[in-house]
């Protein structure tokens, strides 16, 4: 393969001999050999076109490039032998304008890093205003519901209801039960080497009704409905469709946000009590199949274990944790802007964080519980 | 400097597409030539944007062929295709520039992917491609969202200039665009395609660039397409050609009423 480019003569005569294919597709050979070329060439330069096969868009441009880098004031540039078409619109293009894209960053010195510091929690700080202004449109249109009943949207709370929560039974069944089973099996192995087997049915029950079966729920419904919440309002940021909203007078907190907030309040704790129920069933079943523990045995003993306060330590707090997850979810779709790439991190960033506060609020909790003797 | 080759440069032949029972395209026959700039128009629903799916291969005909360059592009190995996506351009109609990336880095993707380069050059490439379009440099590291209408517009036909392609397809490129940048994208198009010996397919419903630009029409009517010149076009007796070619917009857009001189030329606003 011959190279691209051949430069001969002495002095102040110079010729470049083009060859071979010129396409975009030898882009990176050619752009080796213009790099090579040395850097002080004097007087004329012939640039002779007659062996270029093809020439490319591409490649007359980095030739073209190279040449004025070579030497702006001291050389004099002619062109031969068939040069492409488009060599005098590219010339022309290239005196007309004559600067580089903006230079990469620097390196971060320690002006920089505290600089990124104090970007850092000013962002915070406003994120944290954010987040209470958020909070408080939200409770304005709760408020208006009292005097507008209508604020409340029955039709959109109804649609929600029915995909967080209808929708959620069966996955939400399956998990409840397949962790009390592993739960209340894992019980047995150490339970049972001292001959404690019955109280297994204490480990089962309090554990669902406590703290797993809501705890689960969450977190289902976080990665289910949260991400979703996210992405819904997310797309419609980026369709300037909330924007609609607001110019129709219409209020995108009250329309989208607020429905989903009361439909994930609603449908969190019922199903909460639906995976209460799937998990005491595993537990029993494996009490029966594994243990040997009839039914009527596990219920009795069931009653026996559990205070009143159990069900509803619980219970109580799906309404909170439900607040959580579809605030983060419809917060983080509302910030959205602009880009596709936004959509996805915001997406993520709504089921991690509400996972987490989640999470937190259930340690909250069990101290208050404790403290409180619940 | 014309090439009248014997064989178009896309030949569409009993073309139909259906939509369960809506039937969109019902035999329709397209043919461009090198080197002209060929105008798509119908009315909404006829399927123009379905037209340019079809021919780029995105959507699979219910009946008939489309060939580029002579080969069908339903029948092509991997290897085919990726030389005939490189031999062609597209702009979508709201200019569908990745939004992650950057103007310059928009322009460098197909690059990148099919002629690796070094970043300097690849710098130097973008920087072209955005002064082909009448673009300034400080456009590239600008994000999409950050561009007007009529920037992103510029910046999608850079994209599809990257990689020297002999065929552009433009869908709408000038829809939303105000009269001056509709007008200034005509000259550029009308440049470019001077300079650079460009074929073009564009679909426009804007009747100066259509008027200022192509030099032959397709109209898309019951399914097929009936093509001629703008001379041809203006003497159809169709009545939907008729009235596209002779209503209140054309009048506005100083198209010659049959028989009388042309009005004044005057905006459209």
């Amino acid at each position: 393969m011959t190279a691209p480019l051949a430069l001969e003569g002495v002095g102040e005569s110079w010729r470049l001999r083009l060859n071979g294919d010129w396409s975009l597709a030898a882009l990176a050979r050619i752009e080796v050999q213009l790099k090579s070329l040395p850097d002080n060439l004097k007087g004329t330069l012939v640039c002779d076109w007659s062996g270029a096969k093809s020439p490319g868009i591409g490649p007359s441009w980095a030739l073209l490039t190279r040449l004025a880098e070579l030497g702006a004031q001291h050389l004099d540039v002619q062109h031969t032998g068939d040069p492409p078409h488009y060599l005098e619109f590219l010339q022309k293009l290239k005196t007309e304008r004559h600067s580089t894209m903006a230079a990469p960053g620097t390196a971060p010195s320690l002006e920089k890093s505290v600089g990124k510091l104090g970007r850092w929690a000013v962002f915070q700080g406003s994120e944290v205003r954010a987040v209470i202004g958020f909070f408080g449109r939200i409770v304005t249109v709760l408020a208006e519901a009292f005097s507008r009943p209508r604020a409340l949207r029955i039709s959109s709370l109804a649609r929600h209801i029915n995909e967080t929560g209808i929708t959620a039974i069966p996955i939400v069944c399956l998990i409840a039960f397949l962790i009390s089973v592993i739960v209340a099996y894992l019980g047995a192995q150490q339970l049972g080497r001292f001959g404690a087997d019955i109280f297994v049915v204490d480990l089962v029950t309090i554990s669902v009704l406590r703290e797993m079966g809501v705890l689960l729920t969450a977190i289902i419904v976080a990665g289910r409905s949260g991400s979703a919440f996210a992405a819904e309002i997310g797309v419609m940021q980026l369709n300037e469709e909330t924007d609609a909203l607001r110019a129709m007078g219409m209020n995108p907190i009250e329309l989208l946000v607020v429905p989903r907030v009361i439909a994930l309040t609603i449908a969190l704790p019922l199903l909460t009590v639906i995976a209460d129920a799937m998990g005491l069933a595993g537990g029993g079943l494996l009490s029966l199949l594994n243990l040997h523990i009839p039914l009527l045995q596990f219920i009795n003993r069931l009653r026996e274990s559990l205070s009143p306060t159990t069900f509803w330590a619980g219970l109580i707090k799906a309404p909170v944790f439900a607040v959580l997850i579809s605030m983060v979810g419809t917060y983080r779709g509302m910030q959205v802007r602009d880009s596709a790439r936004e959509l996805g991190r915001l997406t993520t960033v709504a089921v991690v964080q509400s996972i987490f506060l989640v999470i937190l609020a259930d340690a909250l909790f069990a101290i208050l519980f404790v403290q409180i003797d619940f | 400097m014309p090439q009248l080759s014997a064989t178009p440069i896309i030949r569409v032949r009993g073309l139909v597409s259906r939509f369960g029972a809506q039937v969109v395209h019902d035999g329709l026959d397209m043919d461009v030539q090198a080197n002209e700039i060929f105008g798509i128009v119908g009315g909404s629903g006829t399927g123009k944007s379905v037209l340019l799916r079809t021919i780029l291969g995105l959507r699979v005909p219910d009946g008939g062929s489309v060939e580029l360059h002579g080969k069908d592009v339903q029948q092509l190995a991997a290897a085919d295709r990726t030389a005939l996506v490189q031999s062609y351009g597209v702009t979508f109609q709201n200019g569908a520039l990745i939004s992650s990336l950057t103007v310059a880095q928009n322009i460098q993707l197909p690059l990148r992917e099919y002629f690796p380069a070094s970043e300097k050059t690849l710098n130097e490439l973008a920087e072209l491609n955005l002064a082909l379009v009448g673009l300034t440099p400080d456009a590239g590291p600008k994000y999409p969202s950050q561009l007007s209408g009529g920037m992103i517009k510029r910046a999608a036909l850079a994209r599809a200039l990257s990689l020297e392609p002999k065929l552009l397809f433009l869908d709408e490129p000038t829809a939303g665009l105000d009269p001056i940048s509709a007008a200034a994208f005509d000259e550029l198009l009308l440049y470019l395609h001077s300079q650079l010996r460009l074929t073009v397919v564009m679909i426009t419903h804007d009747l100066d660039t259509l008027f200022r630009t192509c030099s032959r029409v397709g109209v898309i009517v019951d399914g097929r397409m009936i093509t001629d010149t703008l001379d041809g076009m203006l003497q159809n007796q169709n009545p939907w050609i008729h009235e596209y070619f002779h209503g209140q917009r054309a009048r506005a857009a100083g198209v010659p009423a049959a028989g009388t001189p042309a009005a004044a030329k005057d905006s459209r606003g």
